[in-house]
């Protein structure tokens, strides 16, 4: 599979996610400078985390425009796979691929540590390699990670299972402690109606390799490798 | 003409940043600031001379990109 990692001014999270698809899951990777306007041969695409241009304004909201941002808009009309992972989320958000927005953490703190996060959805690309209800390790890293929408919005999340992660306990229990940030519904990641494009914010390219000493990220990417791969298989067949 | 915009959250959501200030400034024995919130000042000038396009062109800037409209609202002063 050949996956595209975007690079904006400011992304510091591009290797990592190049490391775990290409040597930890053995798949071609793309890095994808954010000026560039095409997506061609691209299986997958990841909108990684960093600090996109220095969060100036709002996080992400520069990059939204960013020209490599209308094939990735056109990639997820496609169908085709898009992970945004913390300011990657963000500039999801910010671009109206998925609902929502961020707000500054509840406790005005840069959380930087390992949360538990509860698979709500077990049923798309990205965690048909998790139990429903598994609780996965991840550790998280972000001063904006306090999910906002309206009622309405909210409601219609929920009816159509697009929220896919939540903050958990350590058990799996939803509690409001267990929320680092504010996120409503303790929300930590949630997909489009589609379920092709998914935002997180804790960070599963950190967690993907036993040396580790925590694989639970690793689910998430193989989750989409796998997927990809059986795809692909079906349309050879075809 | 000089644009001067003010971009702030919207009613009703949290703002832990003026909730610290307003702590603050309780601290420092100002007792009677409340309902403190904080906003974002942004100044630019517009090479338009003509009043109408101006705001029009402000009012596009603000929608587009210098306010998330999902959380926040801007109001602006042409001159």
């Amino acid at each position: 599979m050949n996956i595209g990692v975007v690079v904006f001014p400011g992304s510091n999270c591009d290797h990592d996610c190049r490391y775990v698809f290409r040597d930890v899951l053995g798949q071609d990777v793309t890095m994808v400078w954010h000026k560039e306007p095409s997506l061609a041969g691209l299986d997958a695409v990841i909108l990684p985390g960093g600090f996109s241009y220095g969060d100036y304004l709002r996080t992400g909201a520069i990059a939204r425009f960013s020209p490599v941002m209308q094939a990735v808009k056109q990639f997820a009309a496609e169908g085709k796979l898009v992970l945004g992972i913390c300011n990657g989320f963000q500039i999801l958000l910010e671009a109206g691929l998925l609902p929502g927005a961020m707000l500054r953490n509840k406790s005005l703190h840069f959380i930087c540590r390992e949360t538990y996060v509860k698979v709500e959805n077990a049923a798309t690309p990205f965690t048909h390699a998790c139990k429903p209800g598994q609780v996965l390790k991840i550790p998280i890293a972000h001063a904006d990670g306090n999910y906002y929408t309206d009622p309405v919005t909210l409601a219609g999340l929920q009816a159509n299972a697009q929220i896919i992660f939540r903050y958990c306990t350590v058990d799996g229990t939803v509690t409001p402690g267990s929320c680092p940030n504010g996120s409503l519904d303790n929300i930590a990641g949630l997909c489009n109606a589609e379920g092709n494009v998914l935002g997180m914010m804790p960070h599963p390219e950190r967690c993907a390799e036993a040396m580790l000493g925590n694989e639970d990220g690793r689910l998430i990417l193989a989750s989409m490798v796998e997927g990809l791969k059986k795809t692909k298989r079906a349309e050879a067949v075809i | 003409m000089k644009a001067k915009i003010h971009v702030t959250l919207k009613p009703g959501i949290l703002d832990p940043q003026g909730k610290a200030i307003e702590h603050a400034l309780d601290s420092l024995k100002f007792k009677h600031a409340a309902n403190v919130r904080v906003g974002k000042y942004i100044e630019l000038d517009l090479q338009e001379t003509d009043a109408t396009k101006a705001e029009a062109a402000v009012k596009a800037m603000c929608e587009k990109l210098l306010a998330n409209t999902i959380i926040e609202e801007y109001r602006y002063e042409l001159g």
